[in-house]
């Protein structure tokens, strides 16, 4: 009985500390103030949807830093500003006019839909800002271990292979000594080494039947080689040099679901797909400055990290003269110098504007599942070969060429299909690519 | 010995080929006509050294262009578009549908496939605040003032669409706003 009432008094204790240390964790990871966490949501919400396009918590952006706004203005005014910034102004009230100069006449929106409660919440959010993300010490352990072993690998390669050669060494070493304690010295092992190796070259200069089949093995196999070699002189499939900026498709074009042509505007018109200028960057990246937590480009066989990929966006920066702290470009712009991918000699013509705008083809059909790509790389050969192929292969849709009509009609006839090809219209002959 | 040097040179010879580095182009036989002899696009070196892709001549106006859109980057610039800008085409079929398909590749990353400034980049976190169609005051002649200049977050989208293109793409955006107020 009495080690029961003792085991449960230490239970007790144990109990009683552990809440008062969980108790200060969490004070302390709420600055040591109660946060109304309904308000809190309700006020984030709504800044998310209405101001966060123009203010951001910590930093400037269109307007000023809203964090702890609360302690620098009144709450009155901070409500009439938000309801009619105009009227406040008109009504010459002097921070209102200061602060409306100080961001050079750029008039903020009016929010006259908003109550006394929503500008409150709004406000109650600016100061105790984002809920604290509960992290889980067990959690982070398993995280960080999580990435440990996905990187064990090439080391765990390098130390095996290692291991091997020292492995082979010591068994060299080893059988060079067995064969010195049987008396033989090293001197005549190597010539009976060279002995054995001459007996057989000369069995095999004897036999008729070796000498042929050697000789066509290795014509084959000069073929082979020789063949291989000359055909992919000038096809750079799989061409993948290092750009200058670590920019990843796959973030871009797969994860935000960006299309292809926003950026790349100009093949729906043009022969060239080109590359975008900087502003078309700038059109987002003016207001990202950083990847999201935990965002990875593999680059060059490195894991690039948030660390190194907001370097990366900073060099968007520097092309375009842009000061992300005063938040205005300065006209010192420097041009980011890409490297070419799909690169058609320059006897062959193709258009982008033919294929994508009028055949309608995804830009994927040539250029593979850029989507997944960190690195771009040429994913079809561009050989004339696969041109041809495809053209080939293309049944034409004819829809909307009415005034062809007959022409369509009696090309079917003639070549016995319901539907033609594009090769049967005409796009096989040399002076559509060639002149 | 001399097989033993024949040997080597095809080990070497073929340890070179099929060693392939993605790094660089491979080789090319006999390039002359693989390189342009006018400038190509984007070409670093152009007329006297300079980069071939510059900036036109202010107030240059492309054949069959038009002329260049001069209101003023300001709140007075926006209001005067409001009145002075309209849109020259018609909002037949053919134009809302071509405007349908071009706001789905330039602005539905943030505006939405509804205008409710729903889309793909403010649902992952990426971009926020971006407004419903419906809650601002806005007619063609505002909408073609912020995609030429663009507003507060949103950045200038002329170079990525052609004049005809801003107006197709402002009929669609109009018939989704009317979507949106019913």
């Amino acid at each position: 009985m009495k080690s029961v009432a003792l085991h449960s008094k230490r239970t007790l204790i144990l109990l009683k500390s552990f809440t008062i240390i969980l108790f200060f964790a969490f004070s302390l990871s709420s600055y040591s103030q109660e946060v109304d966490e309904a308000r809190q949501q309700e006020g984030k919400k709504l800044y998310k949807s209405l101001c966060a396009s123009c203010h951001k918590l910590d930093k400037k952006l269109v307007g000023p830093a809203l964090g702890g706004v609360e302690a620098r203005r009144e709450r009155e005014w901070l409500l009439k500003w938000i309801r009619n910034n105009a009227e406040l102004r008109a009504s010459g009230d002097r921070d209102a006019i200061a602060i409306f100069e100080e961001y050079n006449g750029s008039a903020m929106s009016a929010f006259p839909q908003l109550t006394d409660q929503n500008i409150d919440d709004i406000l109650y959010y600016t100061t105790v800002g984002d809920p604290k993300p509960k992290v889980d010490p067990a959690a982070a352990e398993v995280v960080a271990t999580g990435g440990g072993s996905s990187t064990a690998p090439s080391w765990l390669i390098y130390i095996l292979a290692a291991a091997i050669v020292v492995a082979f060494l010591m068994i060299a070493s080893l059988l060079k000594q067995v064969n010195e304690l049987k008396g033989n010295t090293t001197p005549e092992t190597k010539s009976n080494l060279k002995r054995d190796v001459q007996e057989l070259w000369e069995g095999v200069k004897q036999n008729t039947f070796l000498k042929v089949m050697t000789t066509i093995f290795l014509l084959l196999m000069g073929a082979y080689v020789g063949f291989g070699t000359l055909f992919k002189v000038g096809v750079d499939q799989g061409y993948s040099p290092l750009q200058p900026i670590a920019f990843s498709h796959k973030i871009h074009a797969g994860d935000n679901k960006i299309d292809c042509q926003y950026c790349h505007s100009s093949a729906k018109h043009s022969k060239h797909s080109g590359i975008p200028s900087v502003n078309v960057c700038m059109n987002c990246h003016k207001n990202i400055a950083e990847v999201a937590e935990g965002t990875v480009v593999e680059w060059d066989g490195v894991t690039y990290g948030k660390a190194e990929l907001d370097k990366e966006i900073a060099k968007i920066y520097t092309a375009a003269g842009w000061d992300p702290e005063a938040l205005e470009y300065t006209g010192n712009t420097k041009p980011i110098k890409w490297i070419r991918i799909h690169n058609l000699p320059d006897f062959a013509y193709f258009n982008h504007s033919q294929h994508v705008t009028v055949g309608g083809l995804e830009c994927q059909n040539c250029h593979g599942p850029v989507e997944e790509m960190d690195e771009m790389y040429q994913f079809s050969p561009l050989t004339m070969g696969w041109c041809i192929n495809c053209h080939r292969e293309t049944k034409v849709d004819l829809k909307g060429t009415e005034y062809y009509d007959k022409i369509h009609k009696e090309l079917a006839k003639k070549y016995n299909v319901g539907q033609v090809t594009v090769a049967q219209l005409g796009g096989l002959e040399c002076g559509k690519c060639h002149y | 010995m001399k097989n033993l040097k024949i040997l080597i040179a095809l080990v070497v010879f073929v340890s070179f080929i099929s060693c392939n580095n993605k790094r660089t182009p491979q080789l090319q036989y006999m390039p002359d006509m693989y390189e342009s002899i006018p400038y190509d696009t984007d070409a670093e070196k152009g007329l006297n050294n300079k980069p071939v892709n510059r900036p036109p001549v202010a107030g240059t106006i492309p054949r069959g262009g038009f002329p260049a859109y001069d209101i003023p980057d300001t709140p007075e610039g926006y209001e005067r578009a409001r009145i002075e800008v309209t849109n020259p085409i018609e909002a037949s079929e053919k134009n809302l549908e071509k405007g349908k398909q071009l706001y789905t590749i330039y602005c539905t990353s943030c505006h939405g496939e509804k205008g409710d400034g729903n889309g793909a980049l403010v649902q992952n976190g990426k971009f926020e605040g971006i407004p419903n169609y419906k809650d601002r005051d806005i007619n063609a002649g505002t909408i073609y003032h912020v995609i030429m200049h663009g507003k507060n977050l949103m950045g200038s989208h002329s170079s990525q669409l052609t004049y005809t293109e801003r107006w197709q793409i402002i009929h669609y955006v109009e018939q989704l706003r009317a979507d949106l107020l019913k």
